[in-house]
């Protein structure tokens, strides 16, 4: 209530909507360990929105750490990179973090223990005077993309566009989602490194203003930033700005904290470029950091291990492909009998069907939940008793109850019209529903329904389109054997009808014969 | 499990807490009519609820779905909302079947629990007042308000009251019973008498009418009470805001306006702020989320209306009391409003 007055207001520095729930940071005081050396690496050929990589090694090739393994394909793709030095030792289906197990081939790579590492990328120290352009390929090559958990590709998003300057950088330390604590830590322990990472960022894409984001829950993330500005004491033209939000889930949505920071909105069909904006997650602008700096591509990242079943949560430092097993293992979690396994935070993760899927680039939090929390929030539906709450909670402002009827009642298009393609999935109308309505479920099966009606529509046009090309393309081809026809009777025709065929020529001029 | 997509955390809201806090919430008025009218109050509402909750799982078993949803305490709810809004003395039977007919016409022909058009209890109140307005309009002189003739706190009294009639206490019903305010002032007006003389005649007190000591139907005398579980609800945000302070200050307004300009025919506000069942209309009838709107707009747009048409209806009507009249009404447009008030989509224009 406070929230909504505050917010009606126009104070406060919130968005509209969202949800309290209870955060169980149970990590939030323990610092980052590093994993220990995994037997066996699983680096699957897609960890990012886009296309898939091509493996660039074969069964049997040694490889090094940081190695290219596996080249982008396309623009909206990244390159991979072997996580350790070892052996190639298959490339084979194998199944990544996906809700229906899913699978895609993947690179195995048992590591020789060396953990030699490919040093040929040189690092752009000076690099306040080198082309953007040259540190946007960097970041390309080094295969980063968003590990807030959307995986874009970064590099698309650090362009230096004159028709959308952008004027503010954001640093997206919100970490809204519960149990994550892995953006927390690193702002606690790598806050140079992540400062001068956005320094890089305001210099590749031309920004001047940057801003710091983090929830009131993480103060000491706010001090240890705070502290790396005053030590590194940048030049006066950059600034950057710390700034505490107050705690709300889903204000680590990229729209939603633009919204709380500016109160401006991106529009529905735009990006946040669009309004003169950049986001960036802790974590990318870190990797960002150890491209450029370091030339170090991006083959590790911090994972919060944590849940209801967990018996030692923590925060670790994981080399990509590492499978889950292993790294539950050393938190003290060996049996997995009825646990389930989240990837991803509470409000947006997938429940995993399998404990030897690798960790892949998204992956923000390994959380293991005990059947009973998990039960609390899969009861079975009871109906709907328009209390509204749903609509209250959603930060996008769309009437939730409403869209789950239409897509429960296979009204799609109805619901499009409702403009089911604007909800981020982020959980707070079934979170706050008293019925325990799978709202979320709803819109996911009605955004596959639509997606599938209009693959089959812009098939079935193409179809059409060929078939009328066909019968076009047949009756023209009669025609101009006619035509031929035609010129050859005519020529063996007596000299009397000549007259006539004068008339008639035009009608068929031989040169266009030629050119079909 | 029953599916397995995110999210996987609830904040443990259920339709069972709901419908819990709401009875709780009336529990005030409960007491309060328990103190105005005695035994025939608690019967009345024992009575109603018992046979609420009864006729809803014989429902359900004759439709051959699961009882399941008694437990929700919706059923326990109607009948508790019903019994507030009736007068203080019904033969039982009237009470039995107006509980039917909240329960079978009012919601379970729908299709049961959120799919009623209408509010269930406020629909079968109307059932029953234009069935039998006599018996809907005659009201019991309550205690602590003048001279009682009939001690409702004698139990047998009261049983033989609700079971045989008047007869059995050897009372005519004209001793026992009174006139309402805005019935008082109805008929008054209707025969030429300024609004402030009938209100003098009728000893017309503001504190009594925010207190609860007068006639009427039994849950709806006592702003007060009714007052502190709202407040209640909306600090608890099982309801908001916006239903009942557009409904009561659309009221407040209207009256206000024509009050000012000739006081002679037209009520005072705090009059009807504080008169038949504006305040349970505001808060519990009106604000039942089944057949009000869902978005925040939507329900302005609906405590606007009420608050019109109880006015109306209480000015230029045929009955003294228009805000069940109007909640009824209302609850017919819900599904326009539905559609034609959403909020403004995040990064839309329209």
């Amino acid at each position: 209530m406070l929230h909504t007055l505050l917010k009606s207001m126009g104070i406060g520095g919130t968005f509209s909507g969202g949800i309290e729930p209870e955060m169980s940071k149970i990590t939030a005081d323990s610092s980052i360990a590093t994993s220990m050396m995994a037997p066996l690496y699983i680096v699957p050929i897609k960890q990012h929105i886009g296309e898939v990589c091509e493996p660039l090694v074969s069964v049997g090739d040694t490889v090094l750490r940081g190695q290219k393994i596996g080249k982008s394909q396309g623009y909206v793709s990244v390159p991979i990179h072997a996580p350790t030095s070892g052996k190639v030792i298959k490339i084979e289906e194998h199944a990544i973090p996906h809700p229906s197990g899913m699978g895609l081939p993947s690179i195995f790579i048992e590591p020789d223990g060396k953990d030699t590492e490919d040093k040929s990328l040189q690092p752009f120290s000076d690099y306040r005077n080198t082309d953007p352009a040259e540190l946007r390929e960097r970041v390309r090559f080094c295969g980063i993309a968003g590990l807030g958990g959307a995986v874009f590709p970064t590099f698309i998003k650090l362009l230096k566009d004159q028709r959308n300057p952008i004027k503010t950088v954001i640093l997206n330390g919100i970490e809204c989602e519960p149990y994550l604590t892995n953006d927390h830590r690193l702002m606690i322990e790598k806050a140079k490194e992540i400062v001068i990472g956005i320094d890089i960022i305001m210099h590749m894409v031309g920004a001047s203003k940057a801003i710091v984001a983090i929830e009131d829950n993480k103060p000491d993330a706010a001090e240890a930033i705070r502290e790396a500005l005053n030590e590194l004491s940048l030049p006066d033209e950059i600034q950057i700005e710390v700034r505490l939000l107050p705690t709300r889930y889903p204000q680590g949505s990229e729209k939603q904290l633009i919204e709380a920071l500016t109160g401006k909105e991106v529009p529905a069909t735009k990006l946040p470029m669009h309004v003169g904006v950049l986001c960036q997650n802790v974590g990318t602008t870190k990797a960002i950091h150890d491209a450029i700096l370091l030339g170090r591509p991006l083959t590790e990242r911090i994972v919060t291990v944590s849940g209801t079943a967990v018996p030692r949560p923590g925060n670790m430092k994981v080399r990509i492909g590492t499978p889950m097993r292993f790294i539950f293992g050393q938190h003290g979690l060996d049996d997995f009998d009825g646990i389930h396994l989240l990837h991803g935070g509470p409000m947006m993760g997938e429940k995993m069907k399998s404990i030897d899927i690798p960790v892949v680039k998204s992956t923000n939090g390994l959380l293991a939940m005990q059947s009973a929390t998990m039960k609390q929030a899969h009861q079975l539906e009871q109906p709907c008793i328009h209390c509204g709450h749903c609509g209250v909670a959603c930060p996008i402002k769309l009437v939730p109850n409403m869209l789950a009827d239409q897509c429960r009642n296979d009204q799609f298009e109805k619901a499009e019209q409702y403009n089911l393609f604007d909800c981020i999935e982020c959980g707070c109308c079934s979170y706050v529903c008293p019925s325990n309505i799978p709202l979320v479920h709803y819109f996911r099966y009605g955004k596959g329904q639509l997606a599938q009606i209009s693959r089959e529509t812009s098939f079935a046009n193409e179809s059409k389109q060929r078939s009328e090309a066909r019968e076009a393309r047949i009756a023209r081809e009669k025609e101009e054997k006619a035509a031929k026809r035609r010129v050859v009777r005519e020529k063996h025709k007596p000299a009397a009808t000549n007259a006539e065929t004068d008339k008639k020529t035009p009608d068929t001029p031989p040169s266009d014969e030629a050119s079909t | 499990m029953i599916h397995l997509s995110s999210p996987h955390m609830h904040g443990g809201d259920s339709i069972r807490m709901t419908m819990l806090s709401v009875i709780f919430a009336l529990m005030p008025a409960a007491i309060v009519s328990v103190y105005l009218f005695g035994w025939l109050a608690f019967l009345l509402i024992t009575i109603s609820m018992f046979t609420c909750v009864v006729t809803e799982f014989v429902a359900l078993r004759l439709m051959g779905r699961p009882a399941t949803p008694i437990g929700d305490g919706s059923a326990a709810l109607t009948g508790l909302l019903l019994a507030l809004t009736l007068p203080a003395y019904l033969p039982w039977w009237m009470i039995v079947l107006a509980s039917v007919i909240a329960i079978v016409l009012g919601k379970q022909l729908y299709g049961g629990l959120g799919y009623n058009l209408f509010n269930p209890a406020l629909a079968a109140r109307i059932i029953l007042l234009i069935s039998f307005p006599l018996n809907m309009t005659t009201w019991i002189i309550p205690m602590h308000v003048g001279t009682p003739v009939i001690d409702l706190y004698d139990f047998n009294a009261c049983l033989n009251l609700l079971l045989f009639g008047p007869e059995a206490l050897n009372a005519a019903l004209d001793a026992i019973t009174m006139a309402s305010p805005l019935g008082h002032i109805k008929t008054e007006w209707s025969q030429g008498v300024a609004v402030a003389d009938a209100l003098r005649a009728y000893d017309y007190s503001y504190l009594d009418a925010f207190l609860g000591r007068e006639a009427g139907s039994i849950g709806e005398t006592s702003a007060l009470a009714l007052l502190l579980g709202g407040i209640y609800l909306l600090a608890r945000h099982t309801i908001s805001w916006h239903i009942p302070i557009t409904y009561l200050a659309t009221v407040l307004v209207l009256a206000a306006v024509f009050n000012l300009i000739d006081p002679n025919h037209y009520a005072p506000p705090l009059f009807h702020l504080l008169a038949g069942g504006l305040m349970l209309c505001a808060f519990f009838m009106a604000t039942d989320p089944v057949s009000s709107p869902v978005t925040p707009l939507g329900q302005v747009v609906f405590g606007v209306g009420c608050g019109v048409l109880t006015w109306s209806i209480r000015t230029y009507g045929g009955y003294p009391e228009g805000a069940m009249f109007a909640v009824i009404l209302m609850n017919c447009t819900v599904p326009l409003i539905d559609h034609y008030f959403r909020p403004r989509v995040y990064g839309r224009d329209s």
